[in-house]
Parts: structure tokens; C-alpha cells; sequence
């Protein structure tokens, strides 16, 4: 009872191959760009792929591997698009946009008003049924059109950042709207946002140029992200290398992240300015907490917190401790601290220790990270999905 | 003029106002005139004269049928244009719009050797035993060729600023193609498909070219209001005048529906 779709789009450079099991909600982040929504039109029917294949249960959503090719109309898909818009149809009222799916699969007016009821119940609205969508806020409209997704009954929920068009206030109601309704219900949500998938999804998937770069539960993501997109959005500092025998990591900057990464694919190369260099002192090794599964020889990935990260203007010496030489490229404030930021290295210092050293962008300084706040483990954890 | 309250800065050459105003003169001017020469003791008489009512109810009823033709046809021409893909289609939307500057006489002249007797389908009509040329039927045809262009035009402009995204939200939801034209697509179009019918059903009630042409001059069957007036402007003067005035009014009234725009609202949710 699983959901499987592999498509290719040559011209874009799109490749994803991804199965959603029933009652699993899947979170896909990753850059603008990345093809996130691509993907959903893709399943949706909305967009034909090159080649590929998508299919829910025993139903064929497309086959353009075989011949003659398939292509399942989005209507007959059991696919619904909830968009970052409600796109509520202007002319209906709250409780005819709800009930535009069920009337559409041929379910009386009087069944379908009962139906719509029921589900602008289910997302707390019912007194709001009459409204026309222009009448509602913002918030209010995306509730709506969750109704209006779930009253189509879906076999499969595809959610392009639905919190992202509202203000700061609704996002929370709907997140937590969400959280209820999508349990036990298969699903698919873009987002931008970390909490979103730490709230309402099972496992994630990191997307970048088209594929699918990182996969795995989500709490195994945060903690061990093995792309610089998943360690952005933990907030943690991400260094790969090559394991070695003394609890360290090496090769760590010397030639980027072309050396750490065996698939070419992971995030390689594409930020080739303010890249860190390791520190006179630690050479090229990064010295941290190695886990038990890293063996010698192995590609591996060191994290590290901000926070855990001190600035120097001198270099540190003595072990157990990194130290990198950095330039400074930006600062920015950061929960009452202020964020260092060195190419793709953070550290989060007080403001006035950043007064204190006369931080500012261009000026060299050194990151120094004891090498028990940093984790080491292997990178290929071997993505279930490419 | 310029520092009206609570107008703010409209960036506008005072000479611009002036060459506006000339040309506004300029449109309103003659039928300021017009209205002047009316012999209006006798207004009453002139345009309740038989030949005069004969021609305002051949008019009105032609222009009705032609303004249902065009939406028939147009609807889904403007639907294809705006929303298919095929090869030619810049070509086919060059030639939809060719009546609009086309001298309507030629138009005529290009309908009577499509559906005359002696025309490409003419005797393939007259073996059916339909004649069309001046007959009634040949005056919808007339007005419908004229006006079509500007239904079409006027509605595959809504269609495009309104988008595709509700249609891909109802197909999702799972409404299959003719129910999302019926209850998203229409609906949603329908300011853009209502102006169009209006400037189409007054371009129906002017046209005098083709139908001249194409469909004759017979009182009660082809003589429409343009031609009953262009009739009377030889022989009575004063009728032509009134009935010129009437037509004044009817399109005055036809611009002030469609300028009214009852669905604004629909058009300004959509543009949340």
C-alpha cells in the first residue's frame, strides 16, 4: 500500500525517485529552485514529466516507460494540491468551495452540504460556512481550503508551504490544525520551514538541483544532517572529511566538499567563496566525539553547534580543541546574540563580546570549538531515496 | 483643477488636459448636433412610423441572435486561444481578429461568395433547399461575422489575467474538465464574457456594410435600423435624424451596462 513515483526532466536537471508508505507525511525541503513544487505537479498531474513512472496501490498515475505510454488526468488522480494561495473559487461561498470535491464525484447537493459542514467543523470554522472567500482573512481562507482538500477525500495530500503565505499569528492555528488532520494520512508538504517537518512529518527529504540529496526521519536529519541545507536548517556548523583512526576527521577543507562527498551530489562545490580553511593549528583535522559505526578511512561529517563556537583574534593552542582561521562575512543579530558568519561557518557570540574584538565583515579571526562539542559520524548513510 | 482635494499628484502636462479636452469636443460635438437638429415636436411620430418600428424590432431581434451566436462560437474560440497549445495558433488568432479591419463591405462580398447562391457552399445549401442570401438569416450572419471578433477578444483577455490556477485547485479536486469550464472556469470569466456579449450585441446593431452587401435592403426582412436610416436620409431627413438618435440611445445605454460592471466585485476577489 505504498505511493512510488520516479520522474526525470532533462531540461531542468530534475531526477527524483521517492515512496510515501499509507498514513506517512513526508516533509521535502531545499532551496528556491530546488524543484520542491515541480515534484507535487508533477504527482498532481499538473505537469508531464520526460520519463518516469508514479503510481498509488494498483492505480497507474503515469508510465512514460512503457509503450503505449500512461497518463492518468489530474481529476482522476485522488491527488489533492492545498497551494501556499487558498485559491478558494470566488464565487462560492465557504460551504460550496468545501463541498466543489464531493459534488464533483457525483455526491448530491444536500450530501455535499452536509459533508462540508462537517469538515469546516473539523477545522474549527463551521459559522464561517456562508462566507463568500473575500469576506475571510487570510487565515481563516487557508483553513477553507483545507477543508475543501480533505472533504475530496485524498488518497495522497500534496501541501506547497501552506503556512507560508500567512502572518505570523495564523501560521501556529493552521500548523496546528495541520498536525491533527494529517496524522495517519498520507501526505506530501513543501516547506521552508524546519518546524513544520519537525511537527508534522515522519521523514524528510532534503532537495536540491532537482534530487533528492538527503533522506531519513526526521529526527535523525536534525541530528545528523549530512548536507549543508539540512545542517542550515538544524543550526548546526557542518564540516565533512575522512575519518581517521584517531578520533578526527581529515582532508577538511582542503578541496571542499568535492572530497567528502562519493555521490558528487551532496551540496559539492556550490559555495566556493568564504569556504572554511582548516586552522594552522589542527592542519586539516577536525578532532571531535567519533561515533561507533565511523571506521577509518570512511567519508565523515563533523557538526557542531554556533553557540559552541568561540572567536578569537589570536590562535588558540592546546588540544582538545579546532581551530580555524575564518574571514568574517557577515554578522547578523541571532536570538539576543549576535551571529558570526564565515562563509559557511556560524558562531554565535555576545554582542558586546563582538564590540570587544571589533567583529566586523572582512577581518580575520579564529573560530575555536572544543573537540568535545563536535560530533563525528560517516556520511553515506545511504539515502533510501535519490 | 490640478490641487483638487484629496487628488494627489497625477504627473500630468497641463497641455495634455487640453489636447484631451479637444478631443473629447471632438466625439461629443456631433452628437451634440444631432440632438440640436432633432425635430422634436414630431420626434414621437417620426420613429413610431411602421417602416421605423419594422426596423428597430428586425434590429434588436438580429443583434439578439447574432450576440447568442458569437457566444456559442466565441465561447470556446476565446477558450482555445487562451488556453490550448497547437501549431498556427498565433495565425488563427491574426485571422479571428481580421473583421475588426476589414471594411465590412468586403465582409459582404466575402459571406455572399461563402453562402450566396453562386458561392463555395452555395449549391450545396440550395440541394438542401436552405437559401440564405438576403434573408434574415443572412443579416445574423452579417452582424455575427462583424462582431465575433470582439467577444472573442474580450474574453480571451479575462481568461488570461485570470489564470489557470483555480482550474489546476478543481481538477485536483476532482472535477473533470467540462465540470471545472461550467463551475470554475465560466464563472470566473464571466465580467470578461458579459462585456463582450454587450460590445458584440452593439456592434451587431451598427453593422451596415456587410449586411448591405450580404443580406439586401427588404423592409421587415433585411432592413435593419442603419439601413432604414441611411434609407430615410434621402427621402426624410427628419426621420433619418430621429432614428439616428435612437440608435444614439441604445448605445448609450448598451456602454453604460457594460461599463457599470455588476460582477466587479468577483474580479476584485480574484485579484486577492
Amino acid at each position: 500500500m505504498t505511493f512510488q513515483v520516479e520522474a526525470d526532466i532533462a531540461a531542468r536537471g530534475f531526477s527524483v525517485s521517492l515512496q510515501v508508505a499509507a498514513g506517512e507525511t513526508v516533509a521535502i525541503l531545499g532551496p528556491n529552485g530546488a524543484g520542491k513544487s515541480t515534484l507535487l505537479a508533477i504527482i498532481a498531474g499538473l505537469l508531464r514529466p520526460d520519463s518516469g513512472a508514479a503510481q498509488m496501490n494498483d492505480k497507474v498515475f503515469f508510465d512514460l516507460n512503457g509503450s503505449p505510454e500512461i497518463w492518468t488526468q489530474p481529476h482522476e488522480r485522488g491527488t489533492v494540491l492545498l497551494a501556499q494561495e487558498p485559491l478558494l473559487f470566488p464565487h462560492l461561498s465557504s460551504l460550496d468551495n468545501v463541498g466543489f470535491g464531493p459534488r464533483s464525484a457525483g455526491m448530491s447537493r444536500r450530501e455535499a452540504h452536509g459533508l462540508a459542514l462537517h469538515w469546516l467543523t473539523e477545522v474549527d470554522i463551521p459559522e464561517l460556512a456562508d462566507r463568500r472567500p473575500a469576506q475571510l482573512s487570510g487565515g481563516q481562507a487557508q483553513r477553507v481550503a483545507v477543508a475543501r482538500a480533505l472533504a475530496a477525500s485524498p488518497d495522497l495530500l500534496l501541501l506547497d508551504e501552506p503556512m507560508a503565505a500567512l502572518d505570523i499569528d495564523s501560521a501556529p492555528l493552521l500548523r496546528r490544525l495541520l498536525k491533527r488532520v494529517l496524522r495517519d494520512r498520507r501526505a506530501i508538504i513543501v516547506t521552508h520551514d524546519i518546524l513544520d517537518a519537525l511537527m508534522l512529518a515522519d521523514r524528510i527529504l532534503v532537495m536540491d538541483q532537482g534530487r533528492i540529496i538527503e533522506a531519513g526521519p526526521t529526527r535523525e536529519v536534525l541530528e545528523r544532517p549530512r548536507s549543508n541545507f539540512a545542517a542550515g536548517l538544524a543550526g548546526l556548523n557542518l564540516l565533512t572529511g575522512v575519518v581517521t583512526g584517531d578520533g578526527a576527521l581529515s582532508g577538511v577543507g582542503r578541496s571542499g566538499g568535492a572530497v567528502s562527498d562519493p555521490a558528487g551530489s551532496r551540496g559539492a562545490g556550490r559555495d566556493p567563496d568564504g569556504r572554511r580553511r582548516a586552522g594552522d593549528e589542527g592542519g586539516d583535522r577536525v578532532f571531535g566525539q567519533l561515533d561507533a559505526s565511523a571506521l577509518p578511512g570512511q567519508q565523515g561529517i563533523a557538526v557542531f553547534l554556533p553557540s559552541a563556537v568561540s572567536v578569537f583574534m589570536e590562535p588558540a593552542h592546546g588540544s582538545p580543541r579546532n581551530s580555524f582561521r575564518v574571514t568574517i562575512t557577515d554578522l547578523e543579530p541571532h536570538g539576543g546574540q549576535i551571529r558570526i558568519r564565515a562563509g559557511e561557518l556560524s558562531a554565535d557570540v555576545s554582542a558586546s563580546a563582538a564590540a570587544d574584538l571589533g567583529l566586523e565583515p572582512g577581518i580575520e579571526v579564529y573560530f575555536v570549538v572544543k573537540a568535545a562539542a563536535v560530533a563525528i559520524y560517516p556520511a553515506d548513510a545511504g539515502p533510501r531515496d535519490r | 483643477m490640478r490641487a483638487r482635494a484629496g487628488g494627489g499628484y497625477d504627473g500630468i502636462p497641463a497641455w495634455i488636459y487640453a489636447i484631451a479636452a479637444i478631443g473629447a469636443v471632438f466625439v461629443l460635438l456631433p452628437l451634440a448636433a444631432m440632438v440640436v437638429r432633432v425635430d422634436w415636436p414630431n420626434f414621437l411620430t417620426l420613429v413610431t412610423s411602421e417602416s421605423s418600428l419594422t426596423a428597430l424590432g428586425l434590429s434588436l431581434r438580429t443583434s439578439a441572435a447574432s450576440t447568442t451566436a458569437c457566444i456559442l462560437l466565441g465561447v470556446p474560440m476565446a477558450l482555445v486561444l487562451a488556453r490550448g497549445t497547437f501549431p498556427g495558433q498565433r495565425l488563427l488568432r491574426s485571422f479571428v481578429l481580421l473583421p475588426l479591419v476589414l471594411p465590412p463591405v468586403v465582409g459582404g462580398i466575402a459571406l455572399l461568395y461563402t453562402f450566396g447562391r453562386q458561392g463555395l457552399l452555395g449549391h450545396t445549401l440550395q440541394v438542401a433547399g436552405i437559401q440564405i442570401a438576403f434573408s434574415t438569416t443572412a443579416v445574423v450572419l452579417a452582424q455575427t461575422f462583424v462582431a465575433l471578433p470582439f467577444l472573442v477578444l474580450s474574453l480571451e483577455g479575462s481568461l488570461r489575467s485570470a489564470g489557470q490556477r483555480y482550474e489546476a485547485v478543481a481538477a485536483t479536486l476532482g472535477a473533470r474538465p467540462t465540470t471545472v469550464l461550467r463551475r470554475v472556469t465560466l464563472p470566473l470569466v464571466l465580467p470578461g464574457l458579459a462585456s463582450g456579449a454587450v460590445l458584440s450585441f452593439a456592434r451587431s446593431l451598427g453593422e451596415f456594410g456587410a449586411t448591405l452587401t450580404f443580406a439586401g435592403s427588404l423592409q421587415g426582412v433585411t432592413r435593419t435600423l442603419p439601413l432604414e436610416i441611411y434609407l430615410q436620409r434621402e427621402t426624410d431627413p427628419d426621420a433619418a435624424v430621429a432614428l439616428s438618435l435612437v440608435l444614439v440611445a441604445i448605445a448609450v445605454l448598451v456602454v453604460g451596462l457594460s461599463y457599470r460592471r455588476p460582477l466587479a466585485a468577483l474580479v476584485e476577489t480574484r485579484t486577492r
